[in-house]
């Protein structure tokens, strides 16, 4: 098989846009969680998001215009333009620019989103109330659908290659990486554009959400506190938004034009629980299924893993039974290894999570340190035993990297990343 | 020009981000103006909501100058 390694990377989250913003703010232990802005909360049970920084483009905010020409924004929900200003940092840090016409077909695009364009869709299913069908916009349904963050990224930058959307919930980020290294590695294609997005932070995103009882409640007026995954406090996820989007490229062509290396993609796993829409099988069986796969497929023995970014969403059931996976996976390696959800510090991202957490897992063996578990001030009954990085980031040895990704319906996905050596 | 012609090239600029000088009578919407199919749809939505008017499918299909929109408008207004 091909080997398939990582040159780029790029992120918008609601610690802000750019890599090395994202990473220095998490390192800091800072948290992107505060009250919604931008619409009505005032009936909802959560008032609280993590939501991307809006501004003039200087010190990590938000400025479309700087990515997209303001006649083309109308046509696309928040969270396609999520996925293009991420893709546009993870492209121009990778350095490529393919040329020929076989380079444009050799580089493909794919991009998921769990959800998709769920504002538009609330707004037009509003308008159309009101005015009729006559007054629904030609750029609704291309607006609103999943695959055109893959298909607009492709359209500004010429790839020709596989453009893909993957649709797993909120194991979408991880799925789309683990599938476009297994395109490369297949030789479909020699550079892919990879990663998930989630613009869904509106009303009825957070109403739905609510009624599945999934989110915090309590941490209204404590926005920062809300996300507090492995602490007995902790009440259900915070909704966060944004995009995390790799640029994975086959070895040999990475070395061939003398690219940076971050790490490489060795172990994918995925496996369904057959169990429930929303909730995770009590034995935590899914998630330890495919965490086994995916070291299997790296070669590695959990003694090899150093850092784990959990899915560790902050719902009572969710985080103890994915803790509960590992401890019998890594049995007494566990002891060796660094566990941390940064999930406490911007929320739930949904298909973006997946993403951006291996953009984090990546960043944690180039530099040696790994991200801190925000607000866990008193760890829940059975976190014994576990490093979960609590509050404060640390510098350690990091060899190789373990993220996990489960979603509603039962969808579970894990990526493993290590030095390129 | 007239009170119409000036509300269309108004609408014309804002919905397709051309510069106003390029919206002449004569400018074609997707020949000159770099619309596409879609862009004229929500155009002559435009055009509906701007003017009070309702424009059917086989007229809007004919309007593909900015002096064709005028000239339907003007004509729905007499």
């Amino acid at each position: 098989m091909r080997r398939v390694v990582i040159t780029g990377l790029g992120l918008v989250t609601p610690l802000g846009v750019g890599v090395q913003t994202n990473w220095d703010r998490l390192i800091k232990g800072q948290s992107g969680i505060r009250t919604i802005q931008g619409f009505d909360v005032s009936d909802l049970p959560c008032k609280i998001a993590g939501q991307v920084p809006r501004g003039d483009g200087s010190d990590g905010t938000l400025n479309f215009d700087l990515f997209i020409p303001p006649k083309e924004q109308k046509k696309m929900d928040d969270f396609i333009m999520y996925a293009i200003a991420a893709a546009d940092e993870a492209i121009k840090d990778s350095g490529w620019k393919p040329s020929t016409e076989e380079e444009f077909e050799r580089t493909g695009v794919t991009v998921g989103s769990g959800i998709g364009g769920l504002p538009s869709i609330h707004d037009t299913s509003l308008l159309m109330a009101e005015k009729g069908p006559r007054r629904v916009s030609p750029f609704f349904i291309p607006s609103s659908l999943i695959n055109l963050a893959s298909g607009h990224i492709s359209i500004m930058h010429g790839y020709k290659g596989p453009n893909h959307a993957v649709v797993t919930a909120c194991s979408t980020g991880a799925h789309s990486i683990g599938d476009a290294a297994r395109m490369i590695a297949l030789d479909d294609a020699d550079v892919m554009v990879a990663g998930g997005t989630e613009g869904a932070c509106c009303r009825l995103g957070i109403a739905g959400f609510a009624a599945a009882r999934a989110l915090s409640t309590s941490y209204n007026d404590t926005p920062e506190k809300g996300s507090r995954p492995y602490d007995k406090g902790r009440d259900g996820f915070v909704m966060g938004e944004g995009a995390g989007v790799v640029v994975l490229e086959e070895l040999e062509h990475a070395k061939k034009r003398g690219a940076k290396i971050y790490g490489e993609v060795v172990g994918y796993g995925l496996s369904g629980d057959a169990y429930h829409i929303t909730s995770p099988s009590e034995d935590g069986n899914g998630g330890f299924r495919s965490m086994r796969m995916a070291l299997k497929r790296a070669g590695l023995n959990p003694d090899q893993i150093d850092y784990i970014n959990a899915h560790g969403t902050s719902t009572p059931m969710g985080d103890m039974i994915e803790l509960g996976a590992v401890k019998r996976l890594f049995g007494a390696d566990l002891a060796g290894a660094s566990m941390s959800s940064t999930k406490s510090a911007i929320g739930h991202l949904l298909g973006a999570a997946g993403a951006v957490e291996a953009i984090y897992s990546v960043l944690s063996i180039r530099d040696q340190v790994v991200p801190p578990t925000l607000n866990l001030e008193d760890p829940d009954d059975g976190t014994e035993g576990a490093d979960l990085v609590p509050k404060v980031a640390k510098e350690r040895k990091v060899r190789a990297a373990l993220s996990n990704s489960f979603g509603f319906g039962g969808t579970n996905a894990s990526l493993v990343f290590k030095a390129f050596e | 020009m007239s009170d119409v012609a000036e509300r269309v090239k108004k609408i014309v600029v804002e919905h397709l981000g051309v510069e106003e000088g390029k919206v002449t009578e004569a400018a074609s919407f997707i020949d000159d103006l770099g619309a596409d199919s879609l862009d004229t749809v929500e155009l002559v939505m435009a055009f509906e909501e701007e003017f009070g008017i309702e424009i059917p499918d086989d007229a809007a299909e004919k309007i593909l100058t900015v002096k064709d929109a005028v000239d339907f408008i003007t004509s729905k207004q007499a």
